[in-house]
């Protein structure tokens, strides 16, 4: 049940969206999610939709991989969704019910709303399927390297976060563990009412906290001993490069980004 | 008499259906009887975690059936927590899974599950702090002031509390010094003595498997490699080795001493055999080195 999370998982690979430089693909994503933005009417849906499709081609990830992702935030599309169809106004209502009513505005925003949704959920997925955490964190680093100017802790964030991320599979083994170990002492997680099953996660989020407490302190302790003081005058064993696939890459995703937002502001 | 515990052809097959479809138990038959105190044993990986997680009903046989007294524990899903009451498991490192604010509601959580009066839970926390150890004036205090192996005693205690029929322990002294394990299989021994009740120890450390156990049952590659007591698993050394398994020390050194000529049984397991074997030689009066 918990092993299903999918949330930041990697699939190696060897194609052109993997070998990608993590910084071109960050890049892109934030281009794409502009364009996702500037999109107005199905034609820019249609296109962000179409260029979306080639890079999971390029990038050979399963489309199966992609849905799976977007299953956690499927009640939030879904009330979105709700929320648009009841609540956008137009001229002449298709239904009414009472307070209740339903335009033909409201039905084409609310489709409007889930694509953009899925679509945004898709693509930044297809970045972390396509990029480990490492390079992700080297990529973010590398890129908020100006902000250390105006003495933004660039380098403390980006530790922070590659090792949040190499502990969430860790953390949902322990989790795992207390549970069966609760469980075989007659813990029910699955039965009673909301107040119940509350006080049913005390047992499983005590020890769960403590051990995380106790690695993050294991964990200091053992880069200590490694002479890790911070980001000033560290070197890196893997030296981000550009190639000629990056500039090539960002020179299309600039040209779509602008695109979109032409034909947007056209009305398509 | 029926067994307490029957496994029957017990396969459990972790991802089915992905690349990564493995088999941890295949086909496992075998029994344990009432009251026995019985050693499991097997290199990692040899699926010993998963056939205990079997036993008490938190993982679900792919195939295969447990009999708890003659029922299969399977026969009514919603029941599997009364299974969990009468089958007691101690899991590796037990000590990371407390979490009340004292020893003794800590150790009440089990019994406070199944259901049972105030004056029973305080009954059943009192007899299970005495049998793993612990002093009454501990059973006050946070579970986090204490020290690693308190807080082990804790935690076993928080099973036995539950007064299972069966009571599992996988590798209860994991990380302990050779005293506080001495000690703590001592508590282990004790309660088996006093409550007579059938115990379940996994372990890969085989002296600690000879020196306590009735029957002991080797694991290799999900399988049964063989069963039986402690003299009959070590007369088979050869096989222990290739199942990448140390024998006992004292097994170790008759079988060097028989290696060398010496007329000496080399199945004895425990220092006082190989004392009263090599005390019985030297009044025979053949040669000793």
């Amino acid at each position: 049940m918990l092993k299903d999370i999918t949330l930041g998982q990697y699939f190696p690979g060897d194609t052109l969206a993997h070998r990608l430089d993590p910084r071109t693909k960050l890049i892109l994503v934030v281009l794409y999610i502009v364009a996702l933005f500037c999109a107005k009417y199905f034609w820019t849906y249609a296109l962000v939709a179409l260029v979306l499709a080639v890079c999971v081609r390029i990038s050979r990830v399963r489309l199966k991989a992609l849905v799976r992702g977007l299953k956690p935030v499927l009640i939030i599309i879904t009330f979105t969704a709700v929320l648009n169809l009841f609540y956008t106004k137009g001229e002449e209502p298709l239904w009414q019910w009472h307070f209740l009513s339903i335009y033909p505005e409201g039905i084409l925003a609310a489709v409007f709303m889930v694509l953009r949704i899925t679509l945004l959920i898709m693509g930044t997925f297809l970045l972390t399927y396509t990029t480990s955490p490492i390079h992700l964190t080297d990529g973010m680093e590398s890129l908020m390297n100006p902000l250390k100017k105006i003495h933004v802790p660039v380098h403390e964030l980006a530790m922070m976060m590659s090792i949040a991320l190499r502990f969430i599979p860790t953390l949902i083994e322990e989790t795992d563990k207390i549970m069966s170990a609760q469980k075989a002492r007659g813990a029910d997680f699955e039965s009673g009412n909301l107040l119940q099953r509350a006080k049913a996660m005390i047992p499983l989020l005590v020890p769960l906290f403590i051990s995380a407490f106790r690695r993050a302190d294991e964990l200091a302790v053992a880069m200590e001993c490694r002479c890790y003081h911070g980001g000033e005058g560290r070197t890196k064993l893997h030296v981000l490069h550009y190639a000629a696939r990056d500039y090539a890459a960002m020179v299309l995703g600039l040209a779509f980004a602008a695109g979109i937002f032409v034909l947007g502001r056209m009305g398509l | 008499m029926e067994p307490i515990l029957r496994v029957e052809h017990l396969t459990h097959t972790y991802g089915s259906g992905t690349p990564f479809e493995r088999s941890a138990v295949q086909d496992l038959s075998f029994q344990v009887e009432a009251g026995e105190f019985l050693g499991v044993i097997g290199h990692t990986g040899s699926g010993k975690s998963t056939l205990i997680q079997h036993l008490n009903g938190l993982l679900r046989p792919t195939s295969g059936h447990i009999y708890l007294d003659g029922t299969d524990i399977w026969a009514k899903p919603k029941e599997i927590r009364q299974v969990r009451f009468q089958v007691g498991l101690v899991f590796q490192y037990p000590e990371y899974q407390l979490f009340e604010e004292t020893v003794y509601r800590d150790i009440a959580f089990g019994p406070t599950n199944m259901g049972l009066t105030p004056e029973q839970v305080d009954r059943a926390v009192r007899e299970a702090a005495a049998f793993a150890g612990l002093s009454e004036e501990l059973l006050d205090k946070s579970p986090f002031e204490l020290s690693g192996g308190q807080k082990r005693r804790v935690a076993i205690a928080g099973v036995i509390a539950m007064d299972p029929k069966v009571l599992i322990l996988d590798e209860p002294t994991a990380g302990l010094d050779p005293e506080g394990r001495e000690r703590l299989l001592a508590n282990i021994r004790a309660y088996h003595q006093a409550k007579g009740n059938t115990i379940l120890l996994v372990s890969h450390s085989m002296d600690e498997i000879a020196r306590n156990v009735d029957r002991i049952l080797v694991l290799k590659d999900a399988h049964v490699l063989m069963s039986g007591t402690p003299r009959e698993v070590f007369a088979r050394a050869e096989e222990l080795e290739s199942a990448g398994l140390d024998v006992p020390q004292v097994t170790r050194i008759a079988r060097a001493l028989r290696d060398r000529g010496l007329a000496i049984d080399p199945a004895v397991y425990t220092t006082e055999e190989l004392t009263a074997a090599l005390l019985a030689l030297k009044k025979g009066g053949s040669a000793v080195c």
